[in-house]
């Protein structure tokens, strides 16, 4: 369908001829956007009618029975669906700790959600193929569970803020929607997500599509292919400050795949860049002590470091 | 009545509190919109996931924007 509107747009109404470098080329952008929308619109809105059956105090009630390890994974996938944007972030992390959720349970759930959503999931596959969004959600999934558990013995439930333990929740009933609201919401949630990211999606196929055989393709190997070892520590030192959502990534992830930066070495740069930024840092002062969130840091940089030479050397 | 909007200003809280206000205008009812943006009076009520609705000391929705048609409902 999306190859017939394609044709259409490009041949019949703006009337190109056929085969031309510049023809083919607007072809396969209006194509590969068509496509990226679709799937994104189809994608979030699915995603939005499962979470509404995962609202918070679920999640909450979920969570509190679990101990390490399972809880940590529970925790992360449950991040992937688990509604709340960063200015949820606090009350999702006191909500979380009061009702007895291990620490490190809490950091599996605040750092997989960000980082693993399906924004970014269905940019990865519809630009770079569903092997490399299947990479990408495990290692994220990964990065999360063994980042919280790592957190969890650090034994640091002493550097939260103190008025954290001293709130307490009530008990809430858990809202049962009908599924008018269900689609309500979806389709609310669907809407406001391509509002954000319809021109992230643009930037990023027509980046690839301008840049493709244009700068010489072995610049970036030379400097951040496989064989240098700096590489992926850079890559997320300097992802670090850098704040973005997953899909404002993929632009700069695409320039940098398409010129040749290896496979880990991208990715650590992703997660850097989505699951540690100092706005976070800022927002999560409020609940942590200085030293919980260099702990925090730290643990996160060397994660997912790990996870970028792992990629590097297997792919 | 006594309604308060919940949430530390993001943009669907801002939303929530218009809609309010809106919907208190149609109804021709007065009523004080007051705005909560502190954690822990946001957490007494049990709110995890903002923007909610607290209408009378009962929360009517959290975690999402209701539609007018709702917010009608809960302040009608």
């Amino acid at each position: 369908m999306f190859e017939w509107i394609a044709d259409l747009v490009v041949y019949q109404w703006i009337g190109l001829t056929k085969g031309e470098h510049l023809t083919e080329a607007l072809h396969f952008f209006i194509y590969d956007v068509m496509k990226i929308l679709f799937l994104l619109t189809v994608i979030i809105y699915t995603v939005s009618i499962i979470r509404s059956f995962f609202p918070p105090e679920r999640t909450k009630k979920i969570l509190s029975h679990k101990r390490e390890f399972v809880g940590n994974i529970v925790a992360a996938l449950l991040g992937v669906v688990t509604p709340f944007c960063s200015c949820s972030a606090v009350p999702m992390f006191i909500g979380l700790v009061e009702s007895g959720v291990p620490l490190g349970v809490t950091f599996s759930f605040l750092i997989s959600s960000p980082m693993v959503n399906e924004v970014a999931l269905v940019m990865l596959f519809g630009l770079f193929g569903w092997k490399i969004a299947a990479i990408y959600m495990a290692t994220g999934l990964t990065v999360a569970v063994v980042g919280g558990m790592m957190i969890g013995r650090a034994k640091m439930e002493d550097q939260v803020a103190e008025y954290v333990y001293q709130i307490k929740l009530p008990d809430t009933e858990i809202e049962s929607l009908t599924w008018q609201q269900r689609h309500d919401y979806a389709l609310q949630y669907t809407k406001d997500i391509l509002k954000k990211v319809w021109i992230y999606v643009i930037v990023a196929i027509a980046i690839g599509g301008l840049i493709h055989g244009y700068a010489p393709e072995d610049f970036l190997v030379r400097y951040a292919g496989p064989d240098n070892l700096f590489a992926v520590p850079l890559a997320v030192l300097i992802g670090i400050p850098l704040y973005s959502n997953a899909a404002g990534t993929i632009p700069i992830v695409h320039v940098l795949m398409e010129k040749g930066m290896a496979m880990g070495t991208v990715l650590a740069f992703m997660m850097a860049v989505t699951a540690l930024s100092v706005p976070e840092m800022i927002i999560l002062k409020q609940v942590l002590k200085p030293k919980l969130i260099g702990v925090f840091v730290g643990i996160m940089a060397v994660t997912i470091t790990f996870v970028g030479y792992l990629f590097n050397a297997i792919l | 009545m006594e309604i308060k909007v919940l949430g530390a200003g993001c943009a669907k809280c801002n939303q929530l509190e218009g809609l309010v206000k809106q919907t208190l205008q149609e109804l021709g009812k007065e009523a004080k919109v007051e705005k909560v943006t502190d954690f822990p009076t946001i957490m007494s009520f049990g709110v995890m996931a903002t923007p909610a609705l607290v209408v009378d000391g009962k929360v009517k929705v959290s975690g999402r924007l209701p539609s007018a048609a709702e917010v009608k409902g809960f302040l009608g």
